[in-house]
């Protein structure tokens, strides 16, 4: 038998030997293509959310529905609801459709009215009182349209749903058309939904993230403020100081096993301390930040003591030999050179905390909040969102736009991610050294 | 007077006690600090320390009883002033400032490292509270042995626990059944197979999936892999024609899981040591063999670890379930049906409009505590079993 020639027991093992491989690489196959899908997922049907249908027309706004009185005097001027914008918002296009010699037919008032959205009447309010100058003048103003010409500008409604659908007239998808054409209708970019409040289920082109980054940005200052010092100093204490004890151990175990502990079981904790017992008030982000402080205060405790353990013993040894205290060892020496490892460690806690629902979900963050918190420290106590409550909270809308939201809420949550750890990598090549 | 005012006016104090500590030390050797037991700056924070630390504590018990009005803002500030002076007057050249303060900064390291136990406790406490009073008003063996989940608001609701911890188990098990393979393999194919560029690739890229918020995934199952499964497998089937089920949750889970259970199961086999590999290898075997019969079995106390706490996380997650697997409560075999979890239900229960007196909000706290007490069992266990095998090669 020659020895080039394999046998059949050796060519059966380099078959098992070559199966082994592919099981392997299709597992990472597997995982990356689990990502790809996540991402694209996400990113194909939440795009859209950035960019919002908007009616640009002159509105003539005339003195005698919006200021009888003629003072232009705020105060007077509250008196005319947003009823009364509506009908002025709705003449004017039904104007300017008639000016640029748009006809459809069996075209109605109320299809007219319903391509605006109904947030346009308080965008157009709100603009009146901040300047009551305008009234008599005719202004061209860029209004939003409603969420399911919205919807059929980016394909989500189109003529065949639009038939079945009483929300929207086919009627009014050939008006959309022909505006698009005149310049009337068109996409752009929308700041609003990065800025805006939440709005009512039945608005979703006017729902945005302002309350809900506003909410997050607060609990994430409190997470900060407490559990980064919190966390270095108890892990100063166990790694530098704790003698071998049974109360150490405890610590050590209970460390290990909140590490662990589902998240959802921080939120029980919260709210039957923090809101139940204390008394603190319901969705707001002192709460929040409390219970997310509990929750990476673990994370932050293990990264911190790996970088203060990095640091070699011949720098304690050092300071101790020129007379400094133990102490003074840790707190001028020791601490300094572990910086950078520590950062990086509440960088990613952080991270990890500011895509935390759960806990959230049970101490009220879920609530309906269209006004903003007040500035801290007053503002800490001010009902608000956070960022992944809301995208819960527009899962859960029946209008299918709300999906398109909660995909864009996503994106801007990846990005703040993407941000943190790309700060905590940099920190890390930047600053980190090698014993 | 309001807690701001206060503490700001506490702080001023301490400021000024700072100050004059420090002042008063080298005043009494006449300015030459060598002569002083420590360093000058150590009986400024002396006189500080205690300026601060027994007002604040006054400040904290004083809050929790009522809001501090007129009498116990100037209680406070009475109790600083009070101790600034006694400090102040002991700030003298024999005074060993530095061992005070680092006794008190000692103290202050020992008390942030007990917020742990202190959580725990908290945790425990709070939860076994509020199920006494559940069970004062509902039997426990009906809680635990009955099969049918259907709260009412009128009150005589069927509370068992049993539907919702067999969706938990059945969701878990699916989880894990595509998380453990794939992790397993991804991992050594990394470790063992893959040259440097791959692993500099693939690696971070399944770390990725680690970093994205559970949120995400619970999405991603409600539009892309709910409806993914319904149509092309369920209905086709004849199984349902639920977006959310068992599958679609537990399969988002498993990839939630992946590297989860690689990074552990790298980190495990790495630890195997090279020698083992190498006798193996000496002796003619190929490195599928070398693995299969050598590197798992060493290392495989540390991969049940990691399984164990791969099955805790799947427990415990919620978003992914609450978006995923649905709100009805059943026991079925179906893995294409809407079922339902321990962590739903406590999320369920537990927002909206909530009656703390009421059985149907107090369930949640039963659950709470079953569920922690579940994961709790499994995360020691695997912190022991890991603890054994990583010493088993030091």
């Amino acid at each position: 038998m020659s020895l080039l020639a394999q046998d059949t027991r050796t060519k059966r093992r380099n078959a098992a030997e070559r199966r082994f491989r592919r099981y392997g690489l299709t597992a990472i196959g597997i995982s990356l293509a689990a990502l790809v899908m996540l991402l694209t997922s996400v990113f194909s049907s939440g795009l859209g959310a950035f960019r919002q249908t908007f009616i640009h027309i002159p509105i003539t706004l005339t003195e005698s529905a919006l200021d009888k009185s003629g003072t232009r005097d705020p105060d007077v001027m509250h008196k005319v609801t947003t009823i009364g914008y509506a009908r002025v918002i709705n003449a004017a296009l039904a104007q300017a459709i008639a000016d640029n010699g748009i006809v459809i037919d069996g075209l109605t008032d109320d299809d007219i009215a319903d391509t605006i959205s109904k947030e346009a009447p308080a965008q157009v309010r709100d603009a009146v009182l901040a300047n009551p100058d305008l009234v008599g003048q005719t202004v061209s103003f860029s209004i939003l349209a409603n969420g399911r010409v919205d919807g059929y500008l980016k394909g989500r409604v189109s003529l065949e749903s639009a038939a079945i659908d009483t929300k929207i007239s086919t009627r009014q998808l050939a008006l959309a058309d022909a505006m698009q054409d005149k310049g009337l209708m068109s996409r752009d970019f929308n700041w609003a939904f990065i800025t805006a409040a939440d709005a009512s289920d039945q608005r979703p082109e006017a729902a945005g993230l302002g309350v809900a980054i506003l909410g997050s940005l607060y609990m994430m200052l409190v997470v900060l403020c407490l559990a980064l010092p919190l966390g270095v100093a108890a892990s100063i204490y166990l790694e530098e100081f704790a003698p071998k004890n049974r109360w150490t151990d405890l610590i050590e175990v209970n460390i290990a096993n909140l590490a662990a502990v589902p998240s959802i079981v921080f939120g029980i904790l919260g709210l039957a301390i923090f809101i139940n017992f204390a008394g603190l008030p319901q969705s707001a982000p002192i709460v929040g930040g409390l219970v997310l402080t509990l929750m990476t205060l673990p994370t932050i405790i293990i990264a911190t003591r790996a970088s203060l353990k990095a640091v070699p013993n011949s720098i304690r040894d050092a300071a101790l030999g020129v007379g400094a205290s133990k102490m003074q060892a840790v707190f001028h020496h020791v601490l300094p050179l572990a910086a950078p490892g520590i950062l990086t460690g509440a960088i990613l806690g952080l991270a990890q905390a500011l895509g935390e629902t759960a806990p959230l979900l049970l101490i009220g963050m879920v609530a309906f909040v269209r006004e903003y918190p007040g500035a801290p420290p007053e503002g800490f106590f001010d009902p608000a969102s956070a960022l992944p409550v809301q995208i819960y909270n527009w899962t859960q809308r029946a209008d299918p736009a709300f999906v398109e939201r909660a995909s864009g809420a996503i994106i801007v949550l990846l990005v703040f991610l993407l941000v943190l750890n790309a700060t905590a990598i940099l920190l890390r090549r930047r600053f980190e050294r090698r014993w | 007077m309001t807690a701001v005012s206060t503490l700001l006016m506490l702080g001023i104090l301490a400021t000024l006690g700072f100050v004059l500590g420090r002042r008063r030390a080298l005043a009494s050797v006449q300015g030459d600090s060598r002569r002083l037991h420590s360093l000058p700056h150590y009986y400024g924070w002396a006189v500080a320390i205690w300026t601060v630390l027994p007002a604040s504590v006054l400040f904290l018990a004083w809050q929790t009883v009522a809001p501090l009005g007129n009498a116990g803002g100037f209680a406070v500030l009475a109790l600083a002033l009070g101790g600034l002076v006694w400090a102040w007057l002991r700030s003298s050249a024999t005074f060993r400032a530095r061992n005070a303060v680092e006794r008190a900064v000692m103290g202050l390291l020992i008390l942030a490292s007990s917020i742990a136990i202190a959580t725990t406790a908290g945790i425990v406490l709070s939860m076994l509270f509020e199920t006494r009073n559940f069970f004062s008003q509902y039997d426990w063996t009906r809680f635990f042995f009955s099969t049918t989940w259907s709260p009412r608001f009128q009150g005589d609701s069927d509370l068992g626990f049993l539907p919702l911890l067999w969706g938990t188990l059945y969701i878990s098990f699916i989880a894990l059944l595509f998380a453990v393979p794939t992790g397993l393999f991804a991992a050594i194919y990394l470790s063992e197979y893959a040259g440097p560029r791959l692993r500099a690739i693939a690696k971070p890229l399944i770390e990725v999936l680690a970093g994205i918020p559970t949120i995400v995934y619970g999405l991603f199952a409600l539009i892309t892999v709910g409806p993914l499964l319904r149509d092309y497998f369920a209905q086709p089937l004849g199984l349902g024609n639920s977006g959310s089920s068992v599958m679609t949750a537990g399969l988002v889970m498993g990839i939630m899981l992946i590297p989860f259970v690689s990074s552990l199961s790298d980190d495990i086999i790495s630890q195997v040591p090279q020698s083992l590999r190498d006798g193996s290898l000496g002796l003619g075997a190929t490195k599928s063999e070398t693995i299969r019969q050598v590197v798992l079995p060493a290392a495989l106390p540390g991969i049940v670890g990691a399984v164990l706490l791969a099955a805790s996380r799947a427990i415990g997650e919620t978003m992914i379930v609450v978006l995923g697997a649905g709100a009805a409560a059943k026991l079925d075999l179906n893995p294409f049906e809407a079922m339902t979890t321990i962590t739903v239900k406590i999320v369920g229960q537990l927002t909206g409009d909530t009656d703390f007196a009421a059985p149907e909000t107090l369930v949640a706290f039963a659950l709470g505590l079953t569920l922690f007490a579940f994961t709790l069992c499994l995360n020691v266990l695997a912190l022991i079993i890991v603890r054994k095998y990583r010493e088993q090669y030091e």
